[in-house]
Order: structure tokens, then sequence, then C-alpha cells
């Protein structure tokens, strides 16, 4: 699958330029909320016209305003997942996921029958409920195998996350990963956490005030997005673990990390993700110090904020990036430039079986 | 009761039953037009559908009789070709009430179909609906409840209208001589007193029955059609 999009959209007091393409996986569309992400999902999927350009599936046109084409949303084959789910409250949750199959046919799209999604998203209990009965996290479960029944070429996601707490959220983040993993439908993943990108996706597209700022690979662009939570992704792998400690010790390319035991087997690929405000910055090896992860690496670049109370630090750790957020006042104190060998502090990792 | 009153009662229940029925697609498709299209002339649309519930009736029965009058082009026309008469027969009378009650018709189908979400309309549509389908699947169960209110208004007005229909098609016994009509005409008689008194019990019963069905119509609905967040 690959999505081509190169489009100009004017609304208002806004404009929106965006031009990028996507391998297959999940693209993560992130930038802040005005950014002009949900405005480009809507575009794919048919839902806006855009003031001008063009958008293409494996090379079938599904906009292209200089020749005047625009094929209504109800033909492009492409999925849509709603932050607000969406679900019709007039039909039972079977008769919900069931209801693109009046309208498709299962031909060369990804996704399968009734039973392997309701499988792939453990729905079985819910099919006969009603969707004024179910939590929020089962609903944007069915609103997912919906968009999947409907045999889409691409899946669209508009933050599908955004609506649930905390919990409910990590109860839907492994179903989102399998459809990666096990479906094989190409999603377009609309974000403004740097956490969820870090775990899902494949590809990122960086949105800023309407202008695609970066798109890439997420491993190096993730450290690049100005957010809250910025931070760098390691991809490791489970070296061992340490029983006794309840501790799993990763191999990555910055060096080994002690981390809370893991389940996942020795040899399997774990994506980590360390935010910035949880990297200190030393200049010389701390000893007798409580945090077990300690790598070395060489300052990258470093960023102030916006307010130059902090700074956001690049740090190049044997081709690994991290990132770590100081303040201003550390910067001048330990004289931090580019260039020079420091250790990275770690207080805390976040993880991602891949 | 008399033969005559109920011929009256069997006519106006026929009438204000065909009134509806013919004026409820009709009436579900401008409904629709008015609550979802944007296009040139809506307001001019919207004048037109309302202008019967604005306008005296008797003015109404006469725009009729003037229309479909026997002699009038198109009247001749539908005789002739269609073999449809409305002048002076019950099929008239049905027309005029169709036409005084289309205007409440519109007014509860399109309130009750611009309050259904259109985010579930556009969500049908990434599912593979086309407009039509979406309307059939979505918009149409969803609004059912105002479908039906509107319904019960056409019928129930149907029932009660007299001015245009004794303009149109006259008050001819077994014909075009619907409840109203025999009520206005007892009140002209002497001694007809009794007869009319029974017919508007009759009348008030009827009202008050379609009212009760659309209630419980309504309710059996509403429960299955709590919005989702």
């Amino acid at each position: 699958m690959s999505l081509e999009v190169d489009v100009d959209h004017v609304r208002e007091h806004f404009r929106l330029t965006a031009r990028f393409s996507s391998a297959p996986g999940i693209t993560a569309l992130f930038g802040r909320s005005g950014s002009g992400k949900s405005t480009l999902v809507d575009i794919i999927g048919g839902l806006v016209r855009p003031t001008r350009g063009r958008v293409a599936i494996d090379g079938q046109v599904l906009v292209d305003t200089e020749r005047g084409l625009f094929v209504p949303k109800h033909r492009r084959r492409v999925g849509y997942v709603f932050q607000d789910s969406r679900l019709f409250p007039h039909l039972s949750v079977r008769n919900n996921l069931l209801y693109g199959r009046w309208f498709t046919r299962p031909d060369g799209g990804a996704s399968g029958d009734l039973a392997s999604v309701v499988k792939l998203l453990d729905i079985g209990p819910l099919l006969d409920r009603r969707p004024d009965s179910l939590s929020g996290g089962e609903k944007q479960r069915i609103a997912i195998g919906r968009a999947l029944l409907a045999h889409p070429r691409l899946l669209l996601m508009d933050e599908p996350l955004a609506s649930l707490d905390e919990a409910r959220r990590a109860e839907i983040l492994p179903y989102i990963e399998r459809l990666r993993d096990d479906a094989g439908v190409p999603v377009v993943y609309v974000s403004h956490s740097v956490a969820e990108v870090a775990q899902l996706a494949t590809t990122v597209v960086i949105l800023t005030e309407g202008k695609v700022t970066a798109v890439g690979p997420v491993l190096d662009i993730l450290p690049l997005a100005d957010a809250g939570d910025a931070g760098g992704v390691l991809d490791a792998t489970v070296a061992r673990h340490d029983e006794a400690f309840q501790l799993t010790v990763l191999a990555s390319d910055a060096g080994e990390l002690q981390v809370p035991l893991l389940a996942a087997p020795v040899g399997a690929p774990v994506r980590a993700y360390i935010r910035a405000r949880d990297v200190m910055i030393s200049l010389r090896p701390p000893e007798e110090i409580s945090a077990l992860n300690v790598l070395a690496g060489r300052i990258a670049s470093i960023t102030p904020s916006a307010n130059g109370a902090q700074a956001d630090v690049r740090l190049d750790c044997n081709g690994a990036m991290l990132m770590a957020r100081v303040t201003a006042k550390s910067v001048q104190r330990l004289a931090l430039a580019a260039g020079r060998p420091v250790f990275a502090v770690i207080k805390s990792v976040s993880f991602e079986r891949s | 009761m008399t033969a005559e009153e109920w011929t009256a009662v069997r006519l106006s229940l026929l009438v204000a039953t065909t009134a509806t029925a013919a004026s409820l697609p009709l009436g579900i498709a401008v409904a629709w037009l008015l609550a979802r299209g944007r296009f040139w002339g809506k307001s001019l649309v919207d004048t037109l559908v309302h202008l019967p519930l604005i306008m005296p009736p008797v003015v109404t029965g006469y725009l009729l009789l003037l229309t479909f009058g026997r002699r009038t082009p198109v009247g001749a026309f539908l005789a002739d070709e269609l073999g449809i008469v409305f002048s002076f027969r019950w099929t008239g009378a049905a027309l005029a009430c169709a036409v005084m009650g289309f205007p409440l018709l519109v007014r509860a189908v399109r309130l009750s179909i611009e309050a259904v979400d259109a985010r579930l309309e556009a969500a049908a549509g990434t599912l593979g609906a086309n407009p039509l389908w979406v309307f059939a699947t979505v918009t149409l169960p969803l609004s059912l409840p105002g479908v039906i209110a509107g319904a019960i208004l056409c019928f129930a007005k149907a029932m009660g209208e007299f001015g245009a229909t004794i303009t149109f098609v006259s008050n001819i016994p077994g014909e075009t001589q619907t409840l109203p009509s025999l009520i206005y005409t007892l009140t002209q008689v002497p001694g007809g007193d009794a007869g009319a008194l029974r017919l508007t019990l009759i009348s008030i019963a009827l009202s008050m029955l379609a009212l009760l069905g659309s209630e419980l119509l309504a309710r059996r609905i509403g429960v299955r059609r709590t919005a989702v967040a």
C-alpha cells in the first residue's frame, strides 16, 4: 500500500499544506490540536474536499482537483474510526459490525470475516448488546471492528483514544498493535500523544500549524517532535531476565537497560520509549545513585524551549537518539554544548513490544 | 346512528387514510431536501410547502378547483389520459386533505431529520453506503418518531378538514360528505342537533385514539433510540 497526499486546503483563517507519501504499517499524523491533522484525514476519507491537490492510494486517484476528480467517500473503501466512535444507536453491536457488509464485497481488501474480527478485538460477548450499554473502550473496539469489516484498503483513525481515560487507553492499544501486526491493514493514525505514536507508528508525519514539518521513520522523527512529553525511542531486544530482582535486561545500541520484569521471551524485540523529562544529564559517570540505567553519549544539539526556561538536549548514544529536558540554568552551570560527552541518567522507561 | 352518519364516518376515514398515505413519501422526500439539501430556491420551496397552513382554507380549495377542475387543462389531462378525476369525487376530498395536512407532516419530519446526528450519516458513508442507503438505513430509522408524529398530525388534519374540501368538491352525501361536512349540514337543518352531537363525540374519540396510538408507537421506538455519545 502506498498513500500519496499533496493537498492545499484553505478554510477561513487556516491554511493546510500537506505533501507526503507513506509506507505500509501505521503512519502517524502527529501535531498539536489545531495543526490540521483531522482536516487532513477528512480529506483522505472524502469527508472534506480539498481546495487544491491530489490524493491517491496505490496509484488509484481519489482526488485530483486539476482533473476535477473526486471519488465520494462511499466508493473509496477507506475505513474511518472516529474519536467519538459514532456507532449507530438503533442497531445492535452485531448489526453495527456488519453494516459495511451490505455495501462492500470482500475483494482484495485486507481483514476478514466477522469471526476473525471478533477474535482479533475480543468482542464476542458484546455482540448482542446495544451500543449505549457499552463502555467507551468497548465502543471504540466495535468502531474499529465495524471499519475493518467494510474491507478497507486503508484505515483512518482520528485520535481513537482521545476520549478515553488512561486505563481504557491501555486496554485498546494492544488491539491496535494487533491490527498493525496481524490484520495487515495500513493505518493512518492521528494523535497528539508522543507515547501513542512511539508505541504504534512505523512512519511519522509531523504537522505544525497546517504544514508538514517532518516525515520519516518513527525512530528518526520522534525526537524532533515539539510536544509536552517528547522523548527518544530505542529499539532493543530482551537479553535476559533477572527473576530475583524482578527485572529484565535489554540490549540496545545505546547500551544495556534494566527495566521492570517484562513478559517477553529472551531475544524478543522491544521498543522502549524514554521521555525527555525522565532523563537527567551528568558530566561524570554518577556513582551511588538509585537509578539503574546510565547511558554514555554525546550531545547532538540543544534546543531552548519557547520561554527560555528549559532546553531539550538531544543525545547521541552510540547512534541511538535520546532526549533530555533540563533547565536553562543547568545548561549554563554544566556548560553543556554540542559535541560534549555526557552521561544520561534514566529515571523510567515505557515500553512496547514490537 | 343513521346510515348517513355511518357513511360520513367511513368516508372520512377513507379520505384521511388515503391523504396521509399519499403525502407520506413525498412529505419525507421534501422534508429531507429542506433539512439536508443545499440548493437554489430552498426558501421558495419552504414557503410553498407552508402556504396551505397560512392561507384561508377556502382559498386553497378554490385554487385546487381552478387547477384540478374537470374543465381546466390539468384536470382534463388527468381525466382523459390517466382516468383520474378529482372534482366532486372522494379522491378530490383526499387531495384537498393531503394538501392541507402536508405542511404539518413536512414540518414534523424535517425537525426530526435535522435532529439526526449528521456525523452518523458521514460514518455510514465511510462504510460504503451511498446517500440513498444512508438515508434508508440511518436517517429514516432515527427520525421515525418524527415521521409517525407527522403522519398522525396529517391524519388528524385530514379528519377535520372542512373549508378546502367543501370549496373544492362540495358536500355530496356518500361521495364527498365527510364528517365535518355532515356536522355542518346537520347544524343547518331543524332537529339535526342530536346527530351533530353524536358525530362530534365520534370525532373527539377518533382524535384521541390517533393521539394515543402515536404516543405508544413513539415510546416503543424511543426505547430503541437513545443517542450514543
